[in-house]
């Protein structure tokens, strides 16, 4: 438990070091803000911040997180640390799950600039707080999810490009495709795709529900990526 | 300290260590000779826990690497050849990091690190970005973080490539230090280095072991075939046929300069030609301005080996 955390707080104060880090998140505020002040305070629009929840953070993270997520492991095995690393007393489940919090939060630090917003709205109007708490209930699962399968192409490959590349894929594909492929198909299939949906299990946390159904699919889809970045690395071992 | 027993490791079809066998007591630096590629990495990554064997086994103080391998962890220290570091850390927050990482708790690590620091020289920077370190203090860094939980086994793979004179000396002279107290494993190709620094060598060409000794032995076990130089001031031919005669002459050559012939002449092993040599230019009025055995190297010894190693199996 303790080595988890070393790990963490290695991987959250390297973030504060980074200049690349500081670089995407000037791109999250901006982009954030972008979308709040165009969703918000566009003529006839609701003193909400459905708009910026629903679709817009969504496509925030799915671009950012990448970007912040990739280097974990990818740097290690560039720069042969994991060499390092890997002869410690440290188990691989260590590894990832340190690297994994440490990422988390930095996230969440990034998910508390957002309160700002609703700040500003009380100007206007009352914030519906039960809402806006399940609306960071969602975001912070869809995070997690998306740090997870980050990290996992972060293991793959020692080129963090390549890792951003791939894991923007995916997370499109996971995130807004699934829902139109669904349609392709019938049955089994359909239902299946429709499951793995993201953005549908995402929706009810917007909605302002916090249903188990959709916690337990975010809780088990990053378990599963965080799985499988600890097979990654072990098989590391063997090349 | 270590058991090694026909350990084999191959990378998809290519054999990188090919069914070696060694032990290593406790105390003293054994030094791992090879040229590149010869398996020295690979051996010292599977004693390190970093790679495991495809087949054999390893062990460390009693602990098999492959399935005790976090108590082998604990127990050694390991500095990879490249010495990978953290760069945007400090020197005095990666020890500590490194410390955390292997359990130490808060006053072990604060008095580690005082020793490591004292021990490696890092005290005019231990405060400062690794980033910022030449590659000669970084290697130091690296060698501090290897002893840092004061490990029964170092092992150190090239660690004074990079470094410039002085720190190659300085290093030398700290890892000689360290094998009074811990055990060390070091792989080098440079074997000056390990005739200073070695208490004992293995020899390794091709992912097999050819030759194990201490410098010395291994030196002498050479020079029992060496060759024996003279200089004397006679005509060529009548020295070349005088030497032949000799009992145990395989082989001599001649270059003359100035009226004087250097003869060289390589014999039988265990066959010291030296006096017969001297007689025979006594005998025959020569005058003789030197004799002496040339001195054989490590170095003669090393190409020795590699090469029929490297003859033996072509692929």
């Amino acid at each position: 438990m303790s080595t988890i955390c070393t790990m963490a707080r290695r991987e959250l104060g390297a973030y504060f070091l980074s200049p690349i880090a500081y670089a995407v998140i000037a791109i999250y505020l901006f982009a954030a803000g972008l979308a709040f002040g165009l969703g918000t305070f566009a003529n006839n629009a609701e003193a909400s911040l459905r708009y910026l929840f629903e679709f817009w953070m969504v496509l925030i993270l799915l671009f950012v997180l990448p970007m912040l997520t990739t280097r974990l492991i990818s740097d290690e095995l560039r720069s042969g640390t994991i060499e390092t690393l890997m002869t410690a007393p440290v188990s691989e489940s260590q590894i990832v799950i340190g690297k994994f919090l440490g990422a988390f939060a930095f996230y969440l630090i990034l998910l508390a600039t957002l309160l700002l917003y609703p700040i500003i709205l009380e100007i206007y109007g009352d914030v519906d707080y039960k809402l806006l708490f399940c609306n960071y209930i969602g975001l912070v699962l869809l995070g997690g999810l998306y740090i997870a399968t980050s990290l996992f192409f972060s293991a793959c490959t020692k080129h963090q490009v390549i890792a951003v590349l791939a894991s923007f894929l995916i997370l499109i594909l996971m995130t807004f495709a699934s829902q139109g492929l669904a349609q392709q198909f019938e049955g089994a299939g359909r239902a299946i795709l429709q499951q793995l949906s993201v953005r549908t299990h995402y929706m009810d946390f917007i909605r302002g529900m916090i249903d188990t159904n959709h916690v337990v699919f975010f809780l088990t889809t990053t378990g599963f990526f965080l799985f499988l970045t600890v097979k990654r690395l072990e098989m590391q071992r063997w090349q | 300290m270590v058991r090694v027993e026909n350990l084999t490791k191959r990378y998809g079809s290519l054999l990188a260590v090919d069914n070696i066998s060694f032990a290593v007591e406790r105390g003293g630096v054994l030094g791992f000779l090879g040229p590149n590629g010869a398996g020295k990495t690979t051996t010292i990554r599977i004693l390190s826990c970093y790679h495991p064997a495809s087949g054999g086994t390893a062990t460390v103080g009693g602990f098999d690497v492959f399935r005790q391998s976090m108590e082998v962890r604990r127990r050694v220290g390991y500095l990879p050849e490249s010495t990978p570091l953290y760069p945007e850390m400090r020197v005095r927050e990666y020890l500590q990091f490194r410390g955390k990482l292997r359990g130490m708790s808060r006053e072990e690590r604060m008095t580690g690190i005082r020793r490591v620091a004292e021990r490696c020289w890092l005290g005019s920077f231990i405060d400062r970005p690794i980033v910022q370190l030449s590659k000669g203090m970084k290697q130091r860094v690296g060698l501090a973080d290897a002893m840092l939980h004061d490990p029964d086994l170092l092992i150190l793979d090239e660690p004074t490539i990079g470094l410039d004179p002085t720190q190659i000396r300085e290093t030398r002279n700290l890892i000689k230090d360290l094998g009074d107290r811990h055990t060390v494993i070091l792989s080098s190709h440079i074997l000056h280095e390990v005739e200073q620094i070695c208490d004992h060598t293995i020899i390794i060409a091709s992912g097999k072991i050819v030759a194990t000794g201490s410098p010395q032995e291994l030196r002498n076990r050479f020079s029992e075939q060496g060759t024996v130089v003279a200089e004397v001031k006679a005509d060529q031919t009548d020295i070349e046929e005088a030497t032949r005669k000799i009992a145990g002459v395989q082989n001599v050559s001649l270059s003359a300069s100035n009226g004087w012939v250097r003869t060289s002449v390589s014999a039988e092993s265990g066959c010291d030609v030296r006096e017969d040599l001297f007689k025979l230019a006594k005998d025959r009025g020569w005058a003789l301005r030197e004799l002496r055995r040339e001195g054989a190297t490590l170095e003669d010894f090393f190409i020795k080996v590699t090469a029929e190693q490297q003859t033996v199996r072509p692929r």
